[in-house]
């Protein structure tokens, strides 16, 4: 936010302040380390390994994990490299959490500081609206759509979003509603800037602290929906894979196979665990009143 | 009380109406209709399954017919199920659903209050660490996760119990499909109640109670558990939907005839009509139980009544 922050003294900017506290926080950022990392081989590693994704090798059938030979986490059913496709999984699992979150949160931001600054009527009806989204069982609904529409990447993306906005706007109409009474937007108002740019010049960047806290906790549960999907078999369709399906395929094996399960749920559940501390961690760096 | 019960009433029946509303839209607007198949039809009798089913009349008119029909209990036919109405499916399959997860919620209720109630009165203990474990494990170990390592351990290692199956509502069949459902409901639980609780015993009219020298179970039963009761009532609307994922996921994992497995099938074979009653109940039963939440809250405290 760089029309809010003082010019003179940088080293005291709220945002070197979170950094700071956030730089303390050693569970924070090992998590945050780990997320990295997990993500970078996401990306790189698929392309460094020997074998692909989905080629079959058919000498080596449901091998279990070893480091003496190169399939090193194992192979399924059909001799395709575990490892290989956790790392790809991860990388659809991850693309899905943070396309969701994005558009989530865009979304919800959008609807909440519009409801929250115009209110009256327009707050009523839109408020009325998070309230009917939230009494739906958006698990179904997700379901429905991708029914409807089919399973492509970008629909699941969209099935999820459609229904992991609400919190955000509920939160950002709360914090517009007090941001709308202080003097600056007031100064504002008075100088005559019009309704949109106070919302999205001088209210948003205010909420930014609060966004990047609830995008954090929101890529979380937004992989968790896809996996579900996806476990369901109504989500990422083969031969592409992401965890879910890979849980699910782990879940078929279990009697003979169960490095085909333990493996993807841990990198899963790793993955999870560190996004929740990576947000526990932000929110206290950046709301340290809360503490 | 009375027109607060009526003013939600109100709120209720919109809800419920722009659900299916939507939910309809949806299907309508997807690529082929039910009677698209790769045998052809003499243009006649297409013509006429139209008119049967109500498909040749404008689409508010067919919403409408459909709401008129839902009204009267009939939730339509199912589109690959021969010879089954949605009704009939629903029949068979919504007694299983309501079999374990009603045990699952009264068990999840009973343990978890108790579990977060006494982490609460005995902080730093080996149930107050024991409930804090389960709530950050129950965050990251999702419930399709959990199912296949109960499996594991149970069907598979000791050999206690089947792995999965159903038969007409045999106990050994319910173990652990209850049990995983009471695990996940009981982390989330626990952990509310043991907030609650600890913030309620940290307040004022606790300590005055302490002051003037009431034992430890009147202060306890008196006095503190019906406020700290307050957050897990205003929970139990947010579990209902979060526990139709986890029953889903549950009746897959066992292969459960329930209402989880014809929901996932019917989207898997495209059969249009039962997802969408499917949808339709459920939601049904989901605002019911929010609307009965939110009765029971303003039952319990006045100043929600607003």
């Amino acid at each position: 936010m760089p029309s809010l922050t003082p010019a003179a003294e940088p080293e005291r900017s709220p945002w070197r302040d979170a950094l700071l506290r956030f730089r303390r926080n050693k569970a924070a950022v090992t998590s945050l380390v780990f997320l990295v990392c997990v993500t970078a081989l996401c990306v790189i590693g698929p392309w460094l390994l020997p074998h692909a994704y989905d080629s079959t090798d058919w000498d080596a059938l449901k091998l279990a994990p070893s480091l003496t030979n190169s399939h090193w986490w194992g192979t399924d059913e059909s001799g395709r490299d575990l490892l290989v496709r956790c790392l790809m999984g991860g990388r659809i699992s991850l693309m899905v959490g943070i396309l969701t979150t994005l558009t989530s949160i865009a979304l919800g931001v959008v609807w909440g500081a519009t409801a929250g600054y115009l209110g009256g009527v327009v707050d009523q009806v839109m408020m009325r609206i998070v309230d009917i989204m939230y009494a739906v069982p958006y698990l179904l609904i997700a379901i429905l759509l991708v029914t409807v529409l089919g399973r492509d990447f970008y629909l699941v993306v969209l099935a999820i979003t459609a229904f992991s906005w609400m919190d955000t706007a509920r939160l950002v109409r709360g914090q517009t509603l007090s941001l709308r009474q202080m003097e600056f937007v007031e100064a504002a108002r008075a100088m005559g800037v019009t309704t949109p740019r106070i919302v999205f010049e001088h209210i948003v960047p205010n909420l930014m602290g609060l966004v990047l806290v609830y995008a954090t906790v929101t890529v979380p549960s937004v992989i968790l929906t896809e996996s579900v999907l996806s476990f369901l078999g109504l989500g990422i369709q083969e031969p592409m894979t992401s965890w879910g399906v890979l849980i699910h395929d782990g879940a078929q094996m279990l009697d003979s196979a169960a490095w085909l399960l333990i493996l993807p749920a841990l990198m899963l559940s790793l993955t999870l665990y560190s996004f929740n501390y990576l947000g526990d961690g932000l929110r206290d760096a950046l709301d340290p009143k809360d503490r | 009380m009375l027109a607060y019960t009526f003013r939600r009433l109100l709120i209720t029946i919109p809800t419920l109406l722009v659900v299916i509303g939507v939910v309809y839209i949806l299907l309508f607007s997807a690529p082929g209709g039910p009677f698209d198949s790769e045998r052809v039809v003499p243009e006649a009798i297409q013509a006429q399954l139209m008119s049967k089913y109500h498909l040749d009349q404008p689409y508010w008119k067919q919403y409408l017919l459909y709401i008129w029909q839902l009204l009267q209990g009939d939730l339509g036919v199912s589109y690959r199920y021969a010879d089954w109405s949605v009704n009939e499916l629903v029949g068979s399959a919504l007694p299983v659903s309501l079999a374990i997860g009603g045990l699952a919620i009264a068990l999840s209720l009973v343990i978890g209050v108790l579990l977060g109630a006494l982490a609460a009165l005995y902080r730093n203990s080996f149930v107050d660490y024991f409930v804090m474990a389960l709530g950050s494990l129950g965050s990251v170990v999702p419930s399709f996760v959990l199912g296949p390592l109960l499996v594991l351990a149970f069907a598979i290692g000791l050999q206690w119990l089947p792995s999965g199956g159903w038969d007409h509502f045999s106990w050994k069949f319910m173990v652990l499909p209850v049990s995983l459902l009471t695990l996940i409901n009981v982390s989330t639980l626990a952990r509310i109640m043991r907030a609650s609780m600890v913030e309620v015993m940290n307040s004022n009219y606790i300590r005055t109670a302490r002051a003037k020298g009431l034992p430890m179970h009147l202060i306890v039963f008196r006095h503190a558990l019906r406020p700290s009761l307050l957050p897990v009532v205003t929970i139990v609307g947010p579990l209902a939907v979060s526990s139709i994922t986890s029953a889903l996921v549950t009746e897959s994992i066992f292969s459960i005839p329930g209402l989880g497995i014809l929901v996932v099938n019917g989207a898997a074979n495209r059969d249009y009509t039962l997802v969408l009653g499917l949808v339709v109940l459920i939601t049904t039963m989901v605002v019911l139980v929010n609307l009965c939440v939110d009765l029971m809250y303003a039952f319990l405290d006045p100043r929600s009544r607003a």
